[in-house]
């Protein structure tokens, strides 16, 4: 044995030290997520420093003067420039307005839209709502189908299942999202006319809760089809291989020898051992799950951030990109966060080293 | 009475290489209470032997004969009889209980699970304590029910399996290289236990090891396996203190008595590996590594005859009453 | 003894590659869905090289353009007309040179910085290894599309630019594999023989890690093709293509500028979306094949 300590194993030195020797693994593994915790935690707050940085790169120093797109196609004096400047603060030396910006993210001023002349913070909670629905919405249903059908694609790997299942994920994988967006609006809203075109609410709804939320539903039926459909392939093959890993295993050999039914066995041992190394892998594919809203709100007009970012492409409305930038890139980072943290309760193994 | 008989059992998998025979026609009877070790080299095919009683083998491989456990005929049965026999009629002892408990499970619901599969009418409080008495038995605190295995040592691991296969009674435990992963004084512990509770218990046991020297300790009887086939059977320590078969000679030779300075200037062991179950040799398989092959050897393959009381063996030498070591 | 005296240490290692490389291939060739992919991909490129020959550049000029406006397919439009009157075949065809074109390009630019980035954070380590590695990952977390979008918005519209911005947001993942694959090779005995040797950095790196890297990123590489495809065909439906030329993305961003929905102009919008899937599952097919040759754990799949 290498371990310096190995527990002991005769059974009468064993009883009486075995309280302490749980103590002591409790307090031992305390102390160990403290020191994981802080590990992780400073690692996120550097990324987010750092994407910080690079919005400031990209946007003010890569993009050039923003008075020039703001006074685009309106003659302005250089008096007034000067004004606009001022008003900026790009007057002042870089490494000012590097700091001007820090401190202002950090305290939720995110400046003006160009676009709406408001306080982006104020558009951005607006709009919160909507993006969060569908793509939580989108984002549930996905990960549930997908991990529903690896984990059955998997257990019966080769079967006609598994192949019919396996193909299909990849077809959908492989069409674009915008594209199929488009070609369900088609066939279920134009031809069909089941639901809505786009946008989230009717304008002639009754402005009462019940007929609001029907209406909503209605309205979130196609993006959200059109979402999942996209995205739970991905779900389904880091399912399903996470279960060919375990296929073999002997612990399900030993379950198989106790008496219980192959889908005990699957369900109640391969599966809940199959899915810690996915768990994470869910809050890694935020940065896929922001990709995808981000187009099926431009397909479906939906009045979200998405639909704002792709919007303020073309205004071009430079505050309200940058501040999105921040926002995605940093919630990305924050789940990412979130999935090393949970994965410390979850999988007993970890807490050992 | 007999608890367990393999009748000509044949296991063949179907590999990409062809078919592999592992068990080629085994007869072999195990008594109530009584305990049988088989021994043999890795690939011999004890393994399949083990998980053929409870068909745990994979997809690819055939079975043939018959295994009855009680008199009822294991390979016959459905599904839903299989499931009901398996872990209360037979249970087993795994090796490498590292990868053969559920690494995120607790093990107090480890050893709980098969007493609610089987007994339906138990609650998970009472099969919880069961679980926690059983773990009493084999020398861990009760408390240890809230662990999961990795913050086990090996041993305890090992005490944990055997706790579950005691969890619903069985009539036979089979124990597959239970204690090899163990340093020797773990070993020497944890089969101390296995023997005391045989014996307090009743119960029929089949261990299965590499390692003569821990089968005479613990069984009665002992079979040797090799190439797929029994060469030599008969009472443990004379199996291994006078082996009638040159490969259990071999075998038991392997393991150089302690302190003995023959041992030490003659090393034991058997040169080359054994045979390549799909190029079996004609005649005895034993020969390309036998020392005392005789002309015989080649051209048929040796029957299980008596060669002494309560003994059975394969070899044409020592059914002529010849010594097997040369 | 003759014959092993003329044999050079350098046609020694390349009959040992090539020999490698025929036993992949037959590993690859018993896998059906792999065959298949292949075969597709031929067919896209062949259609790709030879649609100069196929159909006149001139179909693509908005002027000259003969057809009538938005019309359903018909014997001289098979495939129906844009808003312009041009024929969507024609345009579906023109089409794949341009995906098929920037798709590739931005993987091997992805894939040139990944495996350099890789291959020496890998080996040197130290400091910078440990920088390249927080890079790679921080990379990695940011959501693609959103950098791919900023970068654009600020760098402006053209072939270059769509390039670039697909790389750089796609080379992350071969580090990665590169560094891990690298760490392996490093631990083997015959690199610390070859240090022993003197062998220096350079050398190392190119003539011992680099050959034992490239067929992993090979198959890497191939499963990147289809999510750069993916990548151009949404920021071009965006408008963030290069306005000046015809790729499957850019189509459907004039059908779905010219409401072309709205007007039920199904063949408006089938043919460059389905050219889209066709190509991104070929690949895709490939890119599993290679990866369950070099990967023995999923070679169980077509048995």
């Amino acid at each position: 044995m290498t371990d310096p300590l190995p527990p002991a194993d005769g059974a009468s030195t064993e009883a009486p030290s075995a309280g302490r020797a749980a103590r002591a693994v409790e307090r031992r593994s305390s102390t160990g997520f403290g020191r994981y915790l802080l590990k992780h935690v400073s690692g996120a707050a550097v990324s987010l420093l750092l994407v910080l940085f690079s919005s400031f790169f990209i946007f003010r120093l890569i993009a050039g003067d923003p008075i020039d797109q703001l006074t685009k196609e309106r003659p302005v004096s250089p008096e007034q420039r000067a004004a606009m400047r001022a008003e900026l603060g790009l007057d002042r030396p870089l490494w000012q307005q590097f700091w001007d910006y820090i401190t202002g993210t950090l305290t939720m001023d995110l400046g003006e839209s160009f676009q709406y002349r408001r306080p982006i913070f104020d558009l951005i909670v607006e709009r919160l709502p909507a993006t969060l629905l569908l793509s939580g919405t989108g984002m549930v249903l996905a990960v549930l189908l997908g991990f529903w059908i690896g984990t059955r694609s998997g257990w019966k790997q080769g079967s006609r299942f598994d192949k019919g299942q396996v193909a299909t994920g990849l077809v959908l994988y492989s069409a674009p999202t915008f594209w199929l967006g488009m070609i369900v609006i088609l066939v279920f809203a134009r031809y069909l006319g089941l639901f809505p075109v786009n946008g989230m609410r009717s304008p002639s709804t009754p402005p009462d809760f019940w007929s609001q939320a029907v209406d909503i539903g209605h309205h979130l039926v196609l993006p959200v089809l059109t979402y999942t459909a996209v995205v739970y392939a991905g779900y389904l093959m880091i399912m399903r291989s996470s279960i060919l890993d375990e296929i073999g295993s002997d612990y399900l050999t030993t379950a198989r020898a106790k008496g219980l039914r192959d889908d005990e066995v699957r369900q109640k041992h391969a599966v809940p051992n199959a899915l810690l190394p996915t768990v994470t892998l869910v809050f890694l594919a935020l940065g896929s799950v922001v990709n995808g809203s981000i187009v099926t709100e431009t397909v479906f007009s939906w009045p979200g951030l998405g639909t704002l970012f792709v919007n303020a492409i073309f205004y071009p409305d430079r505050p309200v990109l940058q501040a999105l930038f921040v926002l995605f890139s940093s919630s990305t980072i924050v789940a990412v966060l979130c999935a090393e943290i949970l994965y410390w309760f979850i999988d007993p193994r970890i807490r050992r080293s | 009475m007999t608890l367990l008989e393999f009748k000509d059992l044949r296991v063949t998998y179907r590999g990409s290489r062809g078919r592999l025979p592992a068990v080629r026609g085994v007869d072999l009877a195990v008594d109530a209470g009584e305990t049988l070790g088989i021994a043999g080299e890795s690939g011999c095919g004890k393994s399949t032997l083990a998980m053929a009683v409870l068909r745990l083998l994979p997809k690819s491989a055939e079975v043939s004969g018959q295994i009855l456990l009680d008199g009822e005929d294991l390979l016959a049965m459905g599904w839903g009889r299989l499931r009901a026999v398996r872990w209360t009629g037979a249970s087993i002892v795994f090796q490498g209980a590292m990868h053969s408990l559920n690494a995120v499970q607790r093990i107090g619901r480890q050893i709980a699970e098969p007493i609610l599969v089987h007994e339906p009418k138990t609650t998970p409080a009472q099969a919880a304590k069961r679980a926690e008495a059983l773990l009493e038995r084999v020398g861990l605190p009760p408390s240890r029910a809230r662990s999961f295995p990795h913050e086990l040592s090996g041993g305890q691991r090992q005490r944990v399996m055997i706790a579950m296969a005691l969890a619903c009674d069985p009539d036979l435990l089979i124990a597959d290289e239970a204690t090899t992963a163990l340093d020797v004084m773990v070993q020497a512990q944890v089969l101390r236990l296995i023997s005391d509770l045989v014996r307090e218990r009743g119960v029929g046991l089949v261990m299965i090891s590499h390692d003569l020297s821990v089968l005479s300790a613990v069984c009665d009887r002992a079979a040797v396996m090799y190439a797929g086939r029994i060469v030599e059977q008969g009472p443990a320590h004379e199996v291994f203190a006078q082996a009638r078969h040159p490969y259990s000679a071999a075998l038991g030779a392997a393991f150089p008595v302690i302190g003995d300075p023959a041992a030490r200037m003659h090393p034991g062991g058997l040169a080359g590996d054994p045979p390549d179950p799909l190029r079996l040799p004609e005649g005895c398989s034993f020969r390309p590594r036998c020392a005392v092959a005789v002309e015989r050897c080649g051209a048929e393959s040796p029957e299980l005859l008596e060669v002494g009381a309560a003994r059975v063996s394969a070899c044409f030498v020592a059914q002529e009453g010849m010594p097997v070591v040369g | 003894m003759t014959s092993t005296t003329t044999v050079s240490p350098r046609a020694l290692t390349w009959a040992r590659r090539r020999q490698s490389f025929q036993r992949s291939w037959a590993a690859y060739r018993g896998q059906r869905t792999g065959m298949w992919g292949l075969v597709l991909l031929g067919a896209i490129v062949v259609i790709a090289l030879a649609a100069p020959v196929l159909i006149d550049e001139s179909a693509l000029s908005v002027t000259r353009a003969t057809g009538e406006r938005m019309a359903p397919p018909s014997a001289g439009y098979p495939l129906g007309t844009d808003e312009t009157g041009r024929s969507i075949l024609a345009l579906t065809v023109w089409g794949s040179r341009l995906s098929l074109l920037i798709g590739l390009t931005a993987t091997v630019v992805a894939i040139v910085i990944g495996t350099a980035v890789g291959v020496t954070s890998g080996h040197i380590g130290g400091w910078y290894g440990w920088v390249a590695l927080r890079l790679s990952d921080w990379f990695m977390v940011l959501p693609s599309l959103v950098v791919a979008i900023a970068l654009l918005a600020v760098l402006g519209r053209s072939m270059a630019t769509t390039i670039t911005v697909i790389a750089l947001v796609s080379w992350p993942g071969t580090t990665r594999l590169v560094r891990a694959q690298t760490l392996t090779v490093q631990s083997r005995p015959y690199l610390e023989r070859a240090k022993a040797l003197g062998a220096g950095h350079w050398h190392q790196m190119t003539k011992h890690i680099l050959p034992n890297v490239l067929p992993l990123v090979l198959a890497s590489a191939t499963l990147l093709v289809p999510s750069a495809i993916l990548m151009e065909s949404s920021l071009a439906w965006l408008g963030l293509g290069d306005p000046g030329v015809v790729s499957w993305g850019s189509i459907l961003n004039r059908a779905s500028e010219n409401g072309a929905v709205s007007a039920h102009a199904w063949w408006y919008l089938l043919p460059p979306g389905i050219a889209i899937l066709v190509v991104v599952l070929a690949f895709m097919m490939c890119g599993r094949a290679l990866e369950a040759v070099f990967n023995p754990r999923l070679r169980g799949e077509s048995s």
